[in-house]
């Protein structure tokens, strides 16, 4: 059968109408898919692991059995970070070490996709373990910016955001540790969402850093994002960090009105060293949401200077014990050696890349005996004030709004040399992540020369629904996501 | 110069948990390798630790039979070192934020004396699994992850300790009060009860410590004892040479009854510990608290008290019966049906002990039920059977299982206490020894003796004693010359 590729471009929440309706099938939907893959993966490079086969199959499944009423994402295809673990398809979280790993068991977001209906297509591309704001960090090679194959798609959910952007999949799964799903969104052009902390459980996601890390949805639109996260959040008991707090219908909020709430503008984020065509867009965004009746008032977090050091002692800590467990004896590539200590060393020094081995030697520097209380206790101390800048802030105004990221999508190994200049990428998501907010980043536009720019909404812990509301608000403005010319 | 040796003990009891600490599996000993693991205890990637409350009030229950204060907030840690039997490459324990702290463990030692023990701490964390070397013909080393997982309590003593007996007295008291409260096996052999002993020694009447030497491999009190004798002379002998004691960690070797140097402070582990972000803090109410506390037997120190109070038992032999609550249980069921409790504890401290400690077997599997050993003391009151008597039917009970008035029937054991049956028989032992009755005549009363025994034996130990010696008192001739005691 001829698959009409125009289907992959529906938006989940379209795809899902003609489903219900009985218009489209799953098959059809995933067969458009995996042809849309065909025609610029080869290009784009957004799967590390493709999973056609599987896909065709439950598609097939899930027209055959049409329960009553329909599940929430009844034969919709789409894609899932390759570091969330699916039972049974490759979870390699682009790292050599984990290149023959398949989970033998399903992550909790996995299980909640299967119980709504959905249909897995591939595992997204990844910056190993997370870390990176580029996808180049992917053992498995990187993924290319759609709207220009020469720039980077961002990290570390750079597979997901590209796929979305790309129409490769109606929609994705991406996990944010300190920009990881927002940056990626930004530079591909599509809304991405991190929750609160605890809003989504984290059981079977391969841990980067515990205390910031959550999943949540890359998607074409804020309705699609509202549909996924209200299949993806609740609460977990498998998950002593994940929230009791109930869920409400993100779809039906949607249309709360964005006249009469108050938008704080960070004063912190507006300084040098932002590219003048993102602040140009943002301070646009500014402008729509003070025409649908909304004011701004500028707000200060004098803690945002400390941000990205605070963020990168905290992160490099919990992962240099998170990923101990990567030593080659139960699971992951062995390499043999002389003696025990040989196969570790070897089986690490093989199997991790180099931005991997920088954060575990910075996180294990910072928990050291001696050096635990100026690296890591500041640390935490510091995160504190920065939580409570944020608690000031919101006594202003409901929402803030920022950039998400200083510039627009920066070129393939432009910044791959120089860790430093790649960290201040996440300057404007990363003070979100350490207060565990929820935020949203969406498209408001491109630059003169077509590359995607985005702003950022930061909203009040569990606050999802008003951030979804807002650039649903924005989007009915005429103002969607640029398409990219693939 | 004359020493004194300060000892600190580290002990870690497993816990008699169904489940483990962070995962449904069980905890039953002895099951085939890695039977009972599932991707949480082997540290798969993704997992998470949920917390087994239950693991918490056996916590509580110590804390509270060790007067400790139990802290409300706890905290729960990473100690993380690399070894193929710890999964995830840390171990979840409690750093510095304990949840007991400050008790003590009053302990009883050969002299009578009692020595309060303090407590520095008690916290709660995981088993590792176990490294498994390959036969001779096999080069292959295995890791056995059943135990991974298995909820330990640790137990800081502080350092007031002063001899191997005192060490010898806390480990066994401690080891009374696991048991009572039915926390742990605390079995040294099988490793449900572990010790390290922290030693030192001083110039005696100094209040400064010297340095500190940890010896590990310690698997039953005796090897505790000698290690300690052992690494206090190795201490000394240093110190009369001129040399220094240095901090290490040394190995108790059984066969050659030393210590030897396993690591050297400098190559001492830094375990980098920090908050598990994957736990919240363990918050404790004080219903929970008074819940447990209401659950609490009555521990070895009180029913030890109660013994000499109501029972009026000498303290060493209440001691003796209370350092096993089984047996404590036995007594007690002994003492309630006869009408002598001091009777009772000589048969269990006396003749039942003698037969356990050759059977090699505890009072749970005594062949002679508390019932029947009650049975058996009531004979004696009720004098149908002699004392003597009892023993050899005590033995035949041991052997058959029979109830003591069976093995009396049938043996025809029950004592003669019938003065016109015995005078016959007296008259009979007169009779047949002419020589000793006129010595005794002649003064040489301490023949009476000899009198009772020929009675005794003439009726088969049958006779009633008290009434052998009063029939003879009347029938023997009165003595013509006084007593000459030679
Ligand atoms: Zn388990």
């Amino acid at each position: 059968m001829a698959a009409d590729s125009d289907l992959a471009r529906l938006t989940l929440h379209e795809a899902r109408d003609r489903v219900t309706a009985g218009e489209v099938t799953s098959a059809e939907l995933t067969e458009a898919c995996v042809a849309r893959i065909e025609e610029v993966e080869g290009s784009v490079h957004a799967f590390a692991h493709r999973t056609t086969d599987e896909a065709l199959a439950q598609a097939a499944a899930r027209d055959a059995a049409r329960p009553d009423p329909l599940p929430p994402l009844w034969g919709l295809p789409i894609a899932v970070k390759d570091n969330i673990c699916t039972q049974g398809l490759p979870t390699t979280c682009g790292s050599k070490l984990l290149a023959n790993f398949r989970p033998v068991y399903d992550s909790f977001v996995a299980r909640r996709l299967e119980e709504a209906g959905a249909v897995i297509l591939g595992k997204a591309n990844m910056d190993e373990f997370a870390m990176g704001s580029s996808c180049e960090n992917s053992a498995l090679g990187p993924t290319h910016n759609p709207h220009d194959l020469e720039r980077v798609p961002g990290g570390s959910s750079g597979g997901s955001a590209a796929a979305v952007a790309a129409d490769e999949c109606l929609a994705a799964l991406g996990s944010d540790t300190g920009g990881s799903i927002r940056q990626p969104a930004c530079f591909c052009g599509v809304v991405g969402l991190k929750p609160t902390y605890g809003r989504v459980s984290r059981n079977g996601l391969v841990a980067f850093a515990s205390s910031l890390d959550q999943i949540g949805p890359l998607t074409k639109d804020a309705r699609d994002a509202a549909l996924l996260l209200g299949v993806i959040a609740g609460h977990d008991p498998d998950d002593s960090t994940s929230a009791c707090q109930p869920v409400p219908n993100y779809e039906a909020a949607l249309e709360a009105e964005v006249a009469g709430l108050t938008i704080g503008i960070p004063k912190e984020y507006f300084g040098g060293g932002l590219d003048p065509a993102v602040e140009e867009a943002v301070r646009a965004a500014i402008a729509t949401y003070e025409s649908l009746g909304a004011t701004t008032v500028e707000v200060s977090l004098p803690h945002t200077e400390q941000a990205v050091a605070t963020y990168y002692l905290v992160a490099t800590a919990e992962a240099s014990s998170n990923l101990g467990r990567f030593d080659g004896i139960r699971y992951g590539v062995r390499q043999e050696g002389k003696d025990l200590l040989d196969v570790y060393k070897r089986t690490r020094e093989e199997g991790f890349g180099a931005e991997v081995k920088r954060r575990i030697m910075l996180g294990t520097f910072a928990l050291s005996a001696g050096y635990y209380d100026a690296y890591y206790g500041k640390a935490m101390a510091v995160r504190t004030l920065i939580r409570n800048d944020f608690d000031a802030a919101f006594g202003q105004c409901d929402l803030l709004l920022t950039p998400t990221a200083p510039t627009p999508p920066f070129r393939l190994g432009e910044k791959l040399d120089d860790p430093l200049t790649m960290y201040l990428s996440d300057i404007f998501t990363i003070a979100v992540s350490l207060a565990g907010l929820p935020a949203v980043s969406f498209p408001t536009g491109t630059t003169a020369a077509g590359l995607p720019l985005g702003a950022q909404l930061i909203g009040r812990h569990f606050d999802e629904a008003r951030l979804l509301a807002m650039v649903h608000a924005f989007e009915a403005t005429g103002q969607g996501r640029p398409l990219p010319a693939l | 110069m004359e020493y004194e040796t300060v000892i600190g003990l580290e002990v870690h009891t497993q816990l008699k948990t169904k489940s483990k600490i962070f995962c449904g599996c069980s905890t039953t000993f002895g099951a085939p390798p890695n039977s009972h693991t599932c991707p949480v205890c082997l540290g798969m990637p993704g997992v998470l630790p949920v917390l087994n409350r239950e693991v918490v009030t056996c916590a509580i229950k110590l804390g509270l039979a060790t007067r400790c204060t139990v802290n409300r907030s706890s905290r729960w840690a990473r100690k993380n070192y690399f070894y193929p039997d710890l999964p995830k490459a840390y171990q979840i324990s409690q750093y510095e934020a304990p949840i007991c702290e400050h008790g003590y463990v009053e302990a009883d030692l050969e002299s009578g004396e009692t020595r309060r023990i303090g407590l520095t701490r008690i916290h709660m964390e995981e088993d590792a699994g176990k490294n498994v070397h390959g036969a001779a013909d096999d080069d292959h080393s295995y890791v056995d992850l059943n135990r991974a997982g298995v909820p330990l309590l640790e137990i800081v003593s502080e350092p007031d300790i002063r001899s191997s007996e005192e060490a010898t007295a806390y480990l066994k008291r401690l080891r009374s009060i696991v048991r009572y409260l039915g926390i742990s096996d605390g079995n040294m052999e099988e490793g449900s009860f572990r010790c390290d002993a922290n030693v030192s020694i001083r110039p005696m009447g100094s209040d400064t410590f010297g340095t500190r030497a940890e010896v590990k491999n310690l698997n039953s009190f005796r090897h505790v004892a000698h290690a300690i004798d052992y690494e206090a002379r190795r201490q000394a002998r240093l110190l009369a040479q001129g040399k220094e004691v240095v901090q290490e960690t040394r190995l108790w070797n059984t066969a050659e009854g030393k210590t030897y140097s396993m690591r050297s402070k400098e190559e001492a582990h830094d375990y980098r510990y920090f908050p598990d972000p994957d736990l919240v803090p363990l918050e404790i109410s004080e219903q929970w608290i008074e819940a447990v506390r209401a659950t609490l037997p009555e521990l070895p120190a009180d029913k030890e008290q109660r013994f000499v109070v109501e029972y009026g038992l000498p303290p060493q032999d209440a001691a003796t019966l209370v350092a096993s609550h089984h047996l404590a249980d036995y007594f007690e069921t002994v003492a309630g049906a006869v009408k002598e409790a001091k009777r009772a504890a000589n048969w269990v401290l006396g003749e039942l002990l003698a037969v356990l400690n050759k059977l090699g077997i505890s009072v749970e599997e005594s062949p002679v039920e508390a019932a029947a050993l009650a049975a058996l003391i009531r004979l004696i009151e009720e004098e149908t059977i002699s004392g003597k008597i009892a023993k050899s039917v005590f033995e035949k009970m041991v052997a058959t299982g029979k109830a003591p008035a069976a093995i009396v029937e049938e043996e025809g054991l029950v004592q003669v206490a019938d003065p016109e049956a015995l005078r016959p028989i007296i008259q009979q032992v007169f009779d047949d020894n002419p020589t000793q009755l006129a010595q005794y005549q002649a003064g040489k009363t301490k023949l009476m003796g000899f009198f009772v025994g020929q009675t005794m034996r003439a009726t088969g130990g049958k006779a009633n004693p008290a009434l052998v010696n009063k029939l003879l008192r009347e029938m023997l001739p009165e003595p013509t010359a006084p007593a000459d005691g030679g």
